[in-house]
């Protein structure tokens, strides 16, 4: 079992699509891929559309990525998250400690206007 | 960069796991490096095995014997390696004699929950269907202990300066009138902070939260038929485990994070949490009851046994902790400070504490040492302990109970003066006055922070109740009424129940705020019941343990329906803040002057139904007079210091909203020295700069 990690330049900012259940047993695998795709650009977009469920590890694995990506100056965004996911981070409090939004498109139009 | 760990490999394999002889402390499982390490004490068991689950399969993945060289002392010790601490989870099977007259109880056909469970699975969902013939019902978990609490800070609070709140974590947002996401959970809670903030309360007191077993209560609805729970949750299964069906996210297994969450939130609010906590007794209850942890470890260890190995049953459920053994004072300790450095927790309530000075063999100790112990504990030091110093077996400790000037006590006497004045009843004005300034007949040397006034609490009627009802109406619990306590010192107003008369409603109200006008001003600790401050009903049940439905939920429509009751409260709570001379910790001597209807003339007599009071502390006066007298009287007033003049705080005679004034707009006097109380009425006067 294994998280896809896809990831692309748009209009400078780097987003990264994610698929599969973020839990224990894909954490490290995926902490050790994504890092490496942060700290690059000013804003890095982590869509979470294809992410069924975060486990606890998972939570705290993109908490880690957040702040990895916040020492090295780079804002992290997380978008496309399901119902369930939202209300697991609203409830454990994780939610409070990222920038969510709807969507990458939510993201680029605010980069834009910036 | 430190070297990697040199014991972080195995060094035979047990059952097709690699093992190698473990750490005896700390005990339960600790994720270590490669693998968990597993602990646990037994002094008596001949054989230990660690018995893996993986989630959700009934038959264990596999079961591990603990070698003989694995273990020290009477502790079982193993690490397991590639293991993975998210989702193992684990029990133990213990063998050795079953022989009840000499304490032991050994049964190695049961899966034990490790007693220090960080997390328990197995009753995930509240109210869930229980899958009785399931091996080890309750799954000991771990719980990931870097949870980010940022700079939060114990928001340590002097204990005369709390106003406690008293409440149900699923009963306060489980009705579908919270509007909250998460009904009846900590989230769900979590979203409620900014009404506690506004009512103006600074502590919250949760009823147990540590795993309990909803479904253990044997009796069923006398109408339906449908059993009935355990809503209350005074059965412990797990003393380090937040209960999972509390959690909006239990069925994921985040309720650690979401309690602490929870926590985090109330302490940003100024909120302290204190947690009733119940080292009395155990679900595992008498010799009928099931062996699910400490009975089949160490039963004679854990529980305290009568020459006959019988248990003896201070708690009146059935068996009794052994608080004073040296082994399960050390559990408590440890439990207590898991509490506090992992969730943050600000205090403890311990319910029938009066058990927690009582010897292995039952008789009270002058000197108990898990109770000296708690009160020097470093971690503990700053905590609020609180003791409801009485237990099921007649040992009342109220005033007495050894507090090694750390422990406060729920002040049941406190409740009763205040009752007994209130309803009416004679020679009751002097212990009146001796309770609103702090008990100091009880607590001389300790200080008013010692005592924790309450009018209501979860065990009795709610406030409404109290004013509605001239006995308990229990029969839904299925005993037929036999239940809950007979010495309720309530009356009904003139009708039992419901109804719709004008004057008994209005006498009802005035009632109500009558009582918080006393307990809010009195000295001590005020604590409040939820829902009390918008007249929450039970509708005349005293005891509603079993009751997990409207009867004990809060109806947040009541907020609106008794909106001026509310007010009432929200006000009256900021006026104690904005008034030390209201908290001072020591006992109030020289700042006292007492009154009857005419001033400085108390009247002490059996047939006075009238007690007035002011406080002094430097210019600060503050005048408090209560009537519980059917007719009305025309007071007259103390001179207050010169250049002030009395305004009118509150008069719960008065219609809303005139019946309290907010901080700084109090209003003079019509006459400066007189001021004429209705029948049954409280009024606050402040003396303030006459303009």
């Amino acid at each position: 079992m294994s998280v896809e990690v896809r990831s692309r330049e748009q209009d400078g900012v780097t987003v990264v699509e994610l698929e599969g259940e973020i839990t224990s047993v894909t954490s490290a695998e995926l902490q050790r891929r994504i890092l490496p795709l942060i700290g690059g650009a000013g804003t890095t977009v982590i869509d979470l559309g294809r992410v069924p469920y975060i486990s606890s590890a998972g939570l705290r694995t993109l908490l880690l990525v957040h702040r990895r990506a916040a020492r090295s100056k780079t804002a992290t965004v997380l978008v496309g998250l399901s119902e369930e996911v939202r209300f697991v981070m609203s409830s454990t409090g994780f939610l409070d400690f990222f920038d969510v939004r709807e969507s990458t498109a939510a993201v680029l139009g605010g980069v834009r206007e910036a | 960069m430190s070297p990697e760990r040199i014991d972080a490999y195995p060094t035979r394999a047990i059952a097709g796991y690699g093992v190698r002889a473990g750490n005896p402390l700390p005990f339960g499982a600790t994720a270590v490096p490669g693998g968990i390490n597993f602990s646990v004490y037994s002094d008596r068991a001949t054989r230990m095995w660690l018995v893996l689950f993986r989630p959700g399969e009934a038959e264990p993945a596999a079961e591990l014997e603990f070698p003989a060289e694995f273990r020290i002392g009477s502790v079982f010790a193993m690490t397991v390696f590639g293991l993975d601490p998210e989702t193992v989870e684990y029990g133990f099977r213990a063998d050795g004699p079953f022989d009840p007259a000499h304490g032991d109880r050994f049964d190695p056909s049961r899966v034990l929950t490790d007693p220090y469970a960080r997390t328990i699975a197995g009753r995930d969902v509240w109210g869930a269907e229980p899958d009785r013939d399931r091996l080890c019902p309750y799954r000991s978990r771990l719980v990931p202990d870097d949870f980010d609490w940022g700079d939060d800070a114990p928001p340590g609070i002097p204990t005369e300066d709390l106003v406690v709140y008293e409440l149900h974590v699923r009963g306060f947002t489980c009705h579908p009138s919270s509007g909250v996401s998460a009904p009846g959970t900590y989230a769900g809670l979590r979203e409620k902070i900014p009404y506690l903030r506004e009512l103006g309360v600074n502590c919250v007191e949760l009823m147990p939260v540590f795993e309990f077993d909803e479904h253990d209560n044997p009796r069923t609805d006398p109408v339906t038929g449908e059993p009935l729970l355990d809503y209350w949750g005074y059965n412990t299964v797990g003393f380090f485990a937040p209960k999972a069906g509390y959690a909006a996210t239990g069925r994921f297994g985040m309720q650690a994070d979401e309690f602490k969450s929870l926590v985090k939130d109330l302490h940003t609010a100024g909120i302290e949490v204190v947690l009733d906590v119940v080292f009395n007794h155990t679900a595992e209850g008498n010799e009928q009851g099931p062996t699910l942890s400490f009975r089949g470890l160490d039963n004679a260890t854990y529980y305290m046994l009568t020459p006959d190995g019988d248990y003896y049953n201070f708690s009146g459920t059935g068996n009794t902790v052994n608080c004073n053994h040296p082994v399960v004072r050390d559990f408590v300790l440890n439990c207590l400070r898991h509490w506090v450095a992992q969730y943050h927790v600000d205090g403890f309530r311990f319910d029938l504490a009066a058990i927690l000075d009582r010897a292995p063999d039952g008789t009270p100790l002058a000197n108990p040492p898990l109770l000296e112990q708690l009160a020097h504990d470093p971690v503990l030091r700053h905590c609020k302990l609180i003791a409801e110093a009485w237990d099921a077996a007649g040992l009342y400790e109220v005033g007495s109970f050894p507090s090694y000037g750390r422990f406060a006590e729920w002040n049941g006497k406190y409740r009763d003066a205040v009752r007994r004045f209130l309803k009416g009843d004679p020679a009751t004005v002097g212990e009146l006055a001796t309770r609103i300034v702090g008990s100091p007949d009880l607590y001389t040397g300790r200080g008013t922070a010692a005592s924790v006034n309450f009018v209501t609490a979860h065990d009795g009627f709610t406030l409404h109740d109290l004013v509605t009802y001239n006995d308990k109406h229990n029969e839904a619990n299925g005993e037929a009424g036999r239940d809950g306590a007979n010495d309720n010192h309530s009356w009904n107003c003139g009708a039992e129940g419901p109804t719709d008369d004008p004057e008994i409603l209005r006498l009802r109200t005035r009632q109500m705020k009558n009582a918080l006008a006393l307990l809010l001003t009195s000295h001590g600790v005020p604590m409040l019941l939820a829902g009390d401050e918008m007249a929450r009903t039970q509708r005349g049940n005293n005891n509603t343990y079993c009751q997990d439905n409207e009867l004990s939920w809060l109806d947040w429509s009541l907020l609106d329906a008794n909106a001026g009751l509310h007010r009432f409260v929200r006000s009256l709570i900021a006026f104690r803040h904005a008034h030390p001379v209201l908290r001072s910790a020591a006992h109030p001597t020289c700042g006292v002057s007492w009154h009857g209807v005419r001033a400085g003339e108390p009247d002490w007599s059996a047939g006075c139904r009238l007690l007035a009071v002011t406080f002094a502390q430097g210019d600060e006066r503050i005048h408090l007079a209560a009537n519980a007298h059917w007719e009305a009287h025309e007071l007259e007033l103390p001179a207050p210091a010169p250049g002030t003049s009395w305004h009118l705080v509150a008069d719960t005679s008065a219609e809303p909203p005139h019946d309290i004034n907010p901080p700084t707009a109090e209003t003079t006097l019509a006459v400066p020295d007189r001021y004429r109380i209705g029948p049954r009425s409280t009024v606050i006067l402040l003396a303030r700069p006459t303009t």
